[in-house]
C-alpha cells in the first residue's frame, strides 16, 4: 500500500506537499502543552458531561463557574484557568480523564469527580501523583476518605452516609414506617446512602426485608417493581437523574401505592424540576441531604439568587451538585488566596491551608476531619408544592455538624464494616 | 499489501526485505522513535491505547474481513482476559486475587479468552450476516450486565482495581516507554499473524468460506471448523490485547466493556477499513485522538456531536473507511510523473 513512497525521486512539488502534510500531522498530534502563562493556575475539572448523569455533571460545572466568578477569576493573585474533563460515571472514564488533565493539559489542581466509584478510582490515581492536589466534586462514597485515604485528596462535601443523618430515625418515629424496602443503584454511592439510612432506621427498630439493586442507566424497572414485597410501609429509593424519573413513573404506572423515602439525589432538583406526572407522587416524600431548597438562611438565598442570575438554563434552584462543586472549588480558591497562589513543589503549603480551612458556605460552616472529609450541616426535608406549583424540598429539621462517623466513636463505626449490598442488614 | 506474500523457505527474509517499500521503513522508524519524540502522556495514554484498541479491532477485522463474521463480542473477550488477570493475578480490592506469577497469569488469561471465543464461535457460526451481529451483541451485553451485577466473581460496578504490570528484566512494564514498546511489539506480532494467516491455506479457506460456504462444504472442507478456528485466533488476539488493557488501565470494571465501548470497537474497525489489517490501527488512531481531544476543540457541551460527525464524514466520503480514503488520495499524492499510471 505504500509503494509510492519507494519512488520518492519525484518532483520537488510533491515532496514539498508531503513534507507539509507530514509536518501538519506531526504538529496536530504531538503539539506539546504550551508553556503556562506567568501568573496562571490551571485547574482541571472532572464531571459527568456524558452518560446517564449528564444533567448532574452540567450543574456541577455551574457550581465551579459560580465559585470562580465570585472570585473574579482570580485566586492568590493568580489568574484561574479551567480545563474541563468529561466522564460518563464509570471509574475507568474518570481515571482516563484525570490522566489527560494532569499529564497532558498540565493542570496543577483537580476538582472532581462527581460520582461514587469515580471518586474511589481517582483517589487511587491521586496516590500516584503526590505533587497534584485533588479536591472532590460531589463523589459521596464513604471509603473515599474513611478507609485508606489519599494524602492529597480533600473532600469539602459530606459523604453519602452523612447525607442520610437523621432520616432513618425520622422515617420510623415520625412517619411511622416500620418496614421499608430499598431500591438503589448498584454501586458505591447508593451503598453509602442505604448504609446511612439503615444505620438510623434499624437502630430505631425498623426492618428492611428486601433490597433491590439495579444497574446505573437501567430503563426497565418492571421486574424490580414486581419483586417489591406488598406489605412494606414505604420504599426507600436511592436512584439518580434519569434512573429516578424512570423508576418513579413506572412505579406509578404499575399502580404502586407505598409511600416513598428519598435518597439524597432521588428528589433533588433534577427530578423535582422535570416535567411530567411522576413528580406528583413524590409530594410528602422525606429525604435528607447537604442542601435544601427553602433553606431560609441569607447565605443560601444569596447563593440561589446568584445561581439563577448566572445561569438562565439552570435548574429552578441549585442542585446539590452545583452546591458540592461550588463548595469544593471555593475551598480551593480560599486556600490559594491564603498561600498567595503558591502551588510549587509538592504543594504542601496549599495542603496545610486546605486541611485547616474552615469557612462559611451557603449551607453553614464546613471544616475537615483528620481524613480530610467534611464536617457540615445536613438538612432533613420533605417534598412540598410551592405557591407557584413547583416542587421543592421543605426543610423539616437541620442536623448540625455531622461528621463522617455519624457522631459515633470511630473504632465502633469502622467495625460496622464496609458499606455494600449486603451490609448492613436488618430483616 | 506488498508484504503479504511471504513464502516459507531460506529466502523468506531476503524476499521480505526486498518487498519493503520506503514507506514501510519510514513508518517502522517513526513507530520506534515515536515515544522519544513525544510526552509520556502521548506515548502511554495515546500510543498504548491506540495499539490496544487497534488489536481488539484487528481481531474483529480478521473475522469480518476474511470470514464475513461481524462479531461484536471481541471487546468482551478482551474484558474476560482483563478480568482473568485481576482474578488470578493480584488486585487491591480484597476479592479473589490469587497472586499467580505473571508468566502463568498472562498465557492463562489469553487462553481463557480464546476458549470463550471458541464457545462464542460455536454458538454464532450457525448464523450469518445481521444475525451474527445480533447474537454476538447479545453475548457482549449479557456479559456486561452479568459483570455489573455479579459481586462474588466480578465485584459489580466497581470491578477490580490495583492491577499492576510485572517488572521483568529490571524493567517496569507500565512505565510509559516500555509499555508503548510492549504494545507495539505485540501489535506487530498480531498484525503479522493476521497477514500471514490471510495468505495461509487456512486463511484462503476462510475467505472461500465467506464467499461460498456451500461450495466449500462440497469440496470437503469442514466449514464450521474453519470458522471456529478463526474465532479461536481472534480470541488469542483480543485476549492478548485484554491483558495489556488491564495493565494500561490498572483496573477493570464493566464500564470498560459496556455496550457503548463495544460499538466503539465496531466504529474503529469500520472507520479504519475492513480490507487490510492496518485499517483497525488507523481507525484506532482517529478514534483515540477524537475521544481524547474533541473536548478541547469544541468545549464540553457538544464534543460528542463532533466525534459522531467526524466518523460520519469518514464513512460518508469513503464507505471503505480510512483505508479507502487512502486509496483515493494515493493517486493525488504520487509524484506527478507517475500520476497517469
Amino acid at each position: 500500500m505504500m509503494e509510492i513512497e519507494s519512488k520518492l525521486g519525484g518532483t520537488n512539488m510533491s515532496l514539498q506537499r508531503k513534507a507539509i502534510m507530514a509536518l501538519t500531522l506531526a504538529t496536530a498530534f504531538v503539539a506539546p502543552t504550551l508553556a503556562m502563562a506567568e501568573g496562571t493556575i490551571k485547574i482541571g475539572t472532572l464531571a459527568t458531561l456524558e452518560g446517564p448523569f449528564t444533567v448532574l455533571g452540567q450543574d456541577g460545572m455551574r457550581g465551579v463557574e459560580l465559585a470562580i466568578k465570585e472570585h473574579n477569576g482570580m485566586a492568590g493573585g493568580m489568574k484561574i484557568e479551567i480545563v474541563k474533563g468529561s466522564t460518563d460515571a464509570s471509574p475507568d472514564s474518570a481515571v482516563k480523564a484525570a490522566r489527560k488533565l494532569v499529564e497532558q493539559d498540565g493542570v496543577q489542581l483537580v476538582v472532581g469527580p462527581l460520582s461514587g466509584d469515580e471518586g474511589l478510582a481517582v483517589k487511587d490515581y491521586a496516590k500516584t501523583k503526590p505533587n497534584i492536589t485533588f479536591v472532590n466534586g460531589t463523589s459521596g462514597a464513604q471509603d473515599l476518605t474513611l478507609r485508606d485515604p489519599a494524602a492529597n485528596y480533600f473532600r469539602f462535601n459530606t459523604d453519602g452516609a452523612q447525607w442520610m443523618a437523621g432520616l432513618g430515625d425520622y422515617a420510623y418515629n415520625v412517619k411511622g414506617y416500620k418496614k421499608v424496602a430499598t431500591v438503589a443503584e448498584d454501586y458505591s454511592f447508593p451503598y453509602s446512602q442505604v448504609f446511612g439510612f439503615m444505620a438510623g432506621f434499624c437502630k430505631a427498630g425498623g426492618h428492611v426485608p428486601s433490597k433491590s439493586w439495579v444497574p446505573i442507566g437501567n430503563k426497565d424497572f418492571s421486574s424490580v417493581i414486581a419483586a417489591l414485597p406488598d406489605d412494606v410501609d414505604a420504599i426507600y429509593v436511592a436512584l439518580g437523574g434519569a434512573d429516578a424519573s424512570n423508576f418513579l413513573s413506572q412505579y406509578q404506572q404499575a399502580g404502586g401505592k407505598a409511600h416513598l423515602i428519598g435518597g439524597t439525589i432521588t428528589v433533588d432538583q433534577t427530578v423535582l424540576g422535570s416535567e411530567g406526572k411522576s413528580k406528583d407522587v413524590v409530594i410528602g416524600t422525606p429525604s435528607a441531604g447537604p442542601v435544601a431548597d427553602n433553606n431560609d438562611s441569607p447565605a443560601w438565598a444569596k447563593f440561589a439568587a446568584d445561581y439563577k442570575a448566572a445561569f438562565k438554563d439552570g435548574f429552578p434552584a441549585p442542585s446539590l451538585f452545583a452546591h458540592g462543586y461550588y463548595v469544593n472549588t471555593k475551598a480551593l480558591l480560599l486556600a490559594l488566596d491564603q498561600v498567595k497562589g503558591d502551588v510549587s513543589g509538592d504543594q504542601s503549603k496549599l495542603r496545610d491551608a486546605l486541611s485547616k480551612l474552615s469557612f462559611d458556605t451557603p449551607t453553614g460552616k464546613v471544616s475537615l476531619d483528620k481524613n480530610r472529609n467534611a464536617i457540615a450541616d445536613i438538612y432533613l426535608s420533605e417534598v412540598a408544592k410551592g405557591a407557584d406549583g413547583k416542587l421543592y424540598n421543605k426543610v423539616v429539621k437541620t442536623i448540625p455538624q455531622v461528621n463522617e462517623t455519624l457522631g459515633q466513636d470511630e473504632a465502633a463505626f469502622l467495625k460496622l464494616g464496609v458499606a455494600n449490598k449486603d451490609n448492613p442488614d436488618c430483616k | 499489501m506488498s508484504i503479504t506474500d511471504v513464502p516459507a523457505g531460506p529466502n523468506a527474509f531476503d524476499r521480505f526485505f526486498q518487498q519493503l517499500g520506503t514507506g514501510q521503513i519510514l513508518l517502522a522508524v517513526a513507530l520506534v522513535l515515536y515515544p522519544f519524540l513525544v510526552s509520556p502522556f502521548f506515548a502511554f495514554q495515546i500510543g498504548g491505547q491506540i495499539l490496544i484498541l487497534g488489536m481488539i479491532a484487528l481481531s474483529l477485522m480478521m473475522l469480518a474481513g476474511y470470514g464475513g463474521m461481524v462479531s461484536l463480542a471481541q471487546l468482551t473477550l478482551a474484558g474476560i482476559a482483563s478480568y482473568s488477570v485481576a482474578i488470578f493475578g493480584t488486585n487491591s480490592v480484597g476479592l479473589m486475587g490469587f497472586g499467580w506469577p505473571w508468566w502463568i497469569v498472562v498465557p492463562f488469561s489469553i487462553l481463557i479468552a480464546a476458549l470463550v471465543a471458541v464457545l462464542i464461535g460455536l454458538i454464532s457460526v450457525r448464523t450469518s450476516g445481521i444475525y451474527t451481529i445480533m447474537i454476538t451483541l447479545a453475548i457482549g451485553t449479557a456479559f456486561f450486565y452479568f459483570a455489573t451485577q455479579n459481586h462474588s466473581l466480578f465485584n459489580g460496578f466497581a470491578g477490580y482495581r490495583g492491577i499492576d504490570a510485572p517488572t521483568v528484566f529490571g524493567v517496569y512494564w507500565r512505565d510509559p516507554i516500555p509499555f508503548y514498546y510492549l504494545c507495539l511489539a505485540v501489535a506487530v506480532v498480531a498484525y503479522g499473524l493476521v497477514l500471514y494467516c490471510a495468505r495461509s491455506s487456512f486463511g484462503l479457506a476462510l475467505q472461500a468460506t465467506r464467499d461460498n460456504p456451500r461450495r466449500m462444504r462440497a469440496i470437503g472442507y469442514n466449514v464450521t471448523a474453519v470458522k471456529v478456528f478463526a474465532y479461536f485466533l481472534s480470541g488469542l488476539i483480543a485476549g492478548t490485547a485484554g491483558v495489556l488493557y488491564a495493565w494500561f488501565n490498572g483496573r477493570i470494571s464493566p464500564g470498560t466493556i459496556s455496550v457503548g465501548e463495544i460499538i466503539g470497537v465496531l466504529v474503529i474497525a469500520v472507520i479504519g477499513g475492513l480490507r487490510h489489517p492496518i485499517g483497525p490501527f488507523l481507525g484506532a488512531l482517529v478514534y483515540v485522538l477524537m475521544k481524547t481531544f474533541a473536548i478541547d476543540l469544541i468545549g464540553a457541551e457538544r464534543f460528542n456531536t463532533l466525534i459522531g460527525l467526524v466518523f460520519l464524514v469518514i464513512v460518508f466520503i469513503s464507505p471503505d473507511g480510512i483505508l479507502g480514503l487512502w486509496e483515493k488520495l494515493k493517486p493525488h499524492l504520487a509524484p506527478t510523473s507517475l500520476r497517469s499510471s
